[in-house]
């Protein structure tokens, strides 16, 4: 029994009544950590001496208020820390020590005071389905480390579900903290876009890309939004919207929910199993008294493409300024300046990362732009448009969160388009801008997680955590732990 | 079914800063016409009517006061550059 | 063959706003380099642009300056090229809905007057500062990342190197009045590129035009101007073909010389900026800044003819700058005779300047204390000849004019007893000019106020002087 299976709450708790020390949480981490890390490669960058003294610290605090105060946490590799390393999982960053500032979301965790442990593992700039473009050793997924734990966010995912840390941020593009969480099985949000400030992610796609927790519990996953939440000064793209208390919401009630179900969501492409268990999922929700319908989203073969065009193009701006000149890893091959743009960036970024480039330089390239970038944020819109008609009828949307458990490592990397179909359950909802959230919702018949998908209203999170809440109470899912080490 | 030539991949490759040896650029241009063929599916769609979709919030007049705030150092901000002289970073000329 | 010569000019101009316009780095010219930089300036992974409202004033203002209609829908776009002084590699600036289209400014050559046109004037961030080394590498500083920047494009209207000088000049009388830039080209903050072309007189279509670089003040863009004209004439005559040229201007051998040769245009990638949300300016705003912006100097100048009643050409000097016209103003509006004041501004204050190569706001004297000075004059207590000495401490150290003329000794002698005094010992002294001047010869009467004068160390008051030594003279 870990203390790492209490949820948050129960652990504040346990510290309040001092029957255990922040530095017991911590040093469960690093036990932890040092146990199964070496199979899970879900850190990047740790420093323990560092998450100890912070430990102790707190220890010494008379005042141990403060939601998440004292809990063990990972963050994901693209959001920046002041003073420790941040790479995105690129060589390209491989020497870049300090950011020199925090992420606001770090900010906010820090004002909170939890103990951050290190930085973790991901696709490398967050493009990926399975970690396996991580310029390091890729993150294995804890229940099959012959399995991929999913991506962009793969070490978030995995450094919950492997007990490594209680919660970790991610951050979701086009799926990457809800794929990760269906493959890992723990419970991943991605906000509305514009309430979680993006001031510090690393962007991908600046009009897609946000910041979202992953955690084991809905409880815990609500507890820490409320911290990251809200608007902020510096990007101008966050929404200027208040805040709810999201614990709150968790109720149990969802007596009179109206949930659509996308028949797109369960067609063809999605693995009967994955099917079966959403279909379970919807006759457990029709037994706590909600009722659901099956809706059209008709543009959503269309997403997809539309996904591939803007955010590469938008990538192919955000990822320029990695031109060797103030930060990273300048080649050593670079005679001239038009060299040492070209060999750093060549010799610093990965496949993935230069086709997306190539993919974006070429959809905004003179002559292609009205074709490609234009065309697909005018599907945009429609594809918007289908998800606010459906969501004026009904409260949320639920589906599966990807169309088949986690699969092996190796086995989508031959052609890029294989890889992409990963995320096209998820993609619409970045495309849209709504939040949606995956839990646990079952296992496979070898034993690997399956993902329930609750999409919900704009800035209704609360929504969304009330009835993925409701389901993860009468259900067992997500108490079954992954036996690490058993492979391989 | 869009064909992207290897001639096409050089010059999109030099505009983004990147460059392919000869078999890697012929991988590219095959990878990117499967990517961009697949995205043809979008001509389907009537979009003459529809507006372009940047922000999918209707957020306008962002702005800030013009308050000038020092946050870091001249130190600092060279801490990353890979080379430096003098307050200044260190690039190789245009020419060599 | 005849030609007639097509230019068209993009003219940059910095904002002076306190603070940059994505980020609240100071905006300050001159600074230790990267001090005036944050992570946002250095493009540092993970941080946004957030709009500085007076920048967008800014540009509001000298669109509306410049008769541009501003618009109530406008955003922000990337602008993406690799370069060291470009942090993010794309400039942030503005692609199809630029702040302010279709505004137009008045020249005047030779007497002639003539609409130019203003196609376009958008607002983007300026780049970092690119020196090339003797030691064959190249250094950054990034003080000047993120300097607000509004690039005026005007349409090709001006078809003289004149129309393009008085144009400038023209542009930057005008900006300099709306109060939101010093538009200094020896500190970079205008800044100027041409594009000139031209083709055979009666022919409707333009010729391939040549863009000039590298052009540090506005005779330069005339010279530059004037050396294209005819090398691309030469070029013509002989049969030959203008190509797609950047071409820069040497000053030392006074001609322009090829940078490159521009292969179609290039592809910059423009789209709409993510991280920034759109404008939306309404009619209340617009108004706001409208009523703040001062008058213009073609007003001021005509309001100077009309009201005050100065010459149309003393009233184009004085509003030939704005620190000028509001120099006069103030030391007019004392109480000063406006003559006067307009006769020492364009004299004295401005022969000084130009010896000095100063700006008449770094000179020590005070409207205040011209506009006393003068009326030290009028009322006699100094002469016009000991007002230039007056001038002269004033211009340097400052000060007041009534304590310099008491503590320096300089008020003027009036009292004719006194005069009458002095003229006697002078024609005493000097018995053959009086000899002289009984024969008629005028040039000795010259002579001994000059001697009078001399030995009051010319305080001696000249009217009062000739006056009474004609009346000694008749006596003797």
């Amino acid at each position: 029994m870990s203390l790492f299976d209490s949820t948050i709450k129960e652990l504040e708790a346990k510290l309040h009544n001092q029957e255990i020390t922040v530095e017991d949480l911590v040093k469960e981490s690093y036990g932890q950590i040092k146990k199964v890390d070496g199979d899970v490669h879900a850190f990047l960058t740790l420093d323990e001496e560092k998450a100890l003294e912070k430990a102790r610290e707190l220890d010494k605090r008379e005042d141990k208020s403060g939601v998440l105060f004292g809990i063990p946490a990972g963050i994901k590799d693209n959001i920046v820390t002041k003073g420790l390393r941040t790479t995105c999982a690129s060589q390209f960053l491989d020497n870049f020590n300090d950011p020199l500032y925090d992420a606001t979301v770090v900010e906010k965790l820090n004002a909170e005071n939890p103990v951050a442990v290190g930085k973790l593992n991901m696709d490398e700039f967050a493009m990926g389905s399975s970690n396996e473009n991580s310029g390091y050793e890729p993150t294995r997924n804890p229940w099959n480390t012959d399995h991929v734990p999913g991506g962009s966010s793969g070490g978030s995912a995995a450094a919950v579900a492997a007990g490594e840390v209680l919660f970790s941020l991610g951050t979701d593009t086009g799926g990457s903290i809800r794929q990760p969480a269906a493959f890992c099985g723990v419970v991943g949000m991605k906000p509305t876009y514009g309430r979680v400030s993006r001031f510090g992610l690393v962007a991908f796609a600046s009009s897609l890309d946000q910041i979202g927790p992953l955690t084991r519990t809905v409880e815990d996953n609500a507890r820490v939004l409320e911290v990251i939440a809200g608007h902020d000064k510096m990007d101008s793209t966050s929404a200027d919207v208040e805040v709810p208390a999201y614990t709150e919401a968790l109720t149990g009630d969802v007596k009179g929910l109206k949930i659509a179900v996308p028949k797109e969501y369960l067609a063809e492409g999605v693995s009967e199993e994955v099917k079966n268990a959403v279909l379970e999922a919807l006759k457990v929700y029709e037994k706590l008294g909600a009722t659901w319908e099956e809706v059209s989203l008709p543009h959503s073969k269309y997403a997809l493409s539309t996904y591939y065009l803007l955010s590469s193009s938008e990538a192919s701006a955000n990822l320029a300024r990695f031109d060797g000149v103030r930060y990273g890893v300048r080649s050593e091959n670079a005679e001239n300046m038009l060299d040492m743009f070209v060999k750093s960036r060549s010799e610093g970024f990965g496949d993935e990362v230069k086709r997306r480039i190539m993919l974006g330089t070429f959809a905004l390239s003179s002559g292609y732009y009205d074709a490609y970038y234009k065309k697909a944020q005018k599907v945009r819109t429609l594809i918007k448009n289908d998800f606010d008609k459906i969501l004026a009828d009904y409260d949320v949307i639920v589906g599966p969160t990807t169309p088949t458990p986690a699969f092996k490592v190796g086995e989508n990397t031959s052609d890029p388009l294989t890889m992409y179909l990963n995320d096209i359950l998820t993609i619409p909802v970045n495309l849209a801008g709504v939040p949606g959230i995956s839990i646990p919702c079952g296992f496979s018949q070898e034993g690997l997680p399956i993902g329930l998908q609750i999409i919900g209203n704009y800035f209704d999170e609360s929504t969304v955590y009330r009835a993925a809440h409701a389901f993860e109470q009468a259900t067992e899912h997500h108490k079954k732990r992954p036996q690490l080490g058993g492979a391989k | 079914m869009a064909e992207i030539s290897k001639e096409q991949v050089k010059h999109v490759a030099n505009l983004a800063r990147l460059e392919f040896d000869d078999e890697a650029v012929e991988q590219m241009a095959n990878e990117l016409s499967s990517i961009i063929g697949y995205a043809e599916q979008l001509n389907e769609l009537d979009t003459e009517n529809v507006k372009p979709t940047t922000h999918v919030l209707d957020l306008k007049n962002v702005m800030r006061k013009d308050e000038p705030k020092k946050w870091i150092t001249q130190e600092e901000a060279l801490k990353n550059a890979p080379d430096q002289k003098d307050g200044q970073i260190r690039v190789p000329s245009i020419l060599e | 063959m005849n030609f007639e010569t097509i230019i068209g000019l993009e003219v940059h101009v910095e904002l002076k706003t306190a603070s940059k316009i994505f980020s609240p780095s100071t905006n300050e010219f001159g600074s230790a380099p990267n001090t005036n930089v944050n992570p946002i300036d250095l493009g540092y992974p993970g941080t946004l642009p957030v709009l500085n409202e007076e920048a967008v004033n800014f540009a509001m203002k000298a669109a509306m300056a410049l008769n541009c209609e501003v618009a109530t829908d406008t955003k922000f776009d990337r602008k993406n090229y690799f370069y060291p002084d470009n942090p993010k590699a794309y400039q942030i600036s503005q692609f199809d809905q630029p702040i302010g289209e279709h505004g137009w400014i008045e020249i005047e050559v030779n007497g002639k007057k003539k609409k130019i046109g203003i196609t376009r004037l958008h607002l983007e961030e300026d780049a970092g500062k690119l020196t090339h080394g003797e030691d064959g590498y190249s250094y950054v500083d990034y003080n000047r990342q993120g300097t607000p920047l509004i690039e005026i494009v005007s349409e090709p209207d001006m078809r003289s190197p004149e129309e393009a000088y008085a144009y400038l000049e023209k542009l930057k009388n005008i900006i300099q009045y709306t109060g939101v830039s010093d538009v200094k080209m020896q500190e970079g903050s205008l800044r100027c590129d041409a594009n000139i072309s031209l083709r055979p007189i009666g022919q409707e279509e333009f010729g391939t035009k040549a863009e000039l670089k590298n052009l540090n003040s506005f005779s330069f863009v005339q010279k530059g101007l004037e050396f294209e004209e005819k090398r691309q004439e030469k070029v013509l005559l002989s049969g030959g073909e203008i190509l797609q040229e950047t071409r820069r201007y040497d000053e030392k051998t006074k001609e322009t010389i090829l940078m490159r040769v521009k292969e179609g245009s290039d592809d910059y990638r423009y789209f709409p900026e993510p991280d920034l949300v759109p404008l939306y300016i309404d009619e209340a705003w617009k108004e706001r800044i409208r009523s703040e912006i001062p008058e213009l100097p073609d007003a001021r100048r005509a309001r100077y003819v009309s009201e005050l009643g100065l010459s149309e050409y003393d009233a184009n000097v004085l509003t030939a700058s704005k620190q000028m016209s509001d120099f006069f103003e103030e030391a007019a509006g004392l109480g000063a005779d406006i003559k006067q004041v307009s006769n020492w501004l364009m004299g004295e204050v401005s022969a000084y300047m130009n010896k000095h190569y100063k700006e008449i706001e770094e000179l020590a004297i005070t409207p205040a204390a011209l506009a006393k000075m003068i009326k030290l004059i009028e009322d006699g207590t100094i002469s016009s000849k000991i007002a230039k000495k007056v001038f002269a401490e004033l211009v340097e150290n400052g000060g007041d004019p009534e304590k310099i003329v008491e503590e320096k000794g300089l008020v003027q002698i009036s009292d004719p007893e006194q005069l009458k005094q002095v003229v006697n010992d002078i024609l005493d002294q000097n018995e053959q000019s009086i000899i002289d001047f009984k024969d008629g010869k005028k040039k000795a009467k010259g002579f001994l106020v000059g001697q009078i004068m001399k030995a009051t160390k010319g305080q001696a008051n000249p009217p009062l002087v000739n006056e009474i030594l004609a009346a000694e003279l008749e006596k003797r």
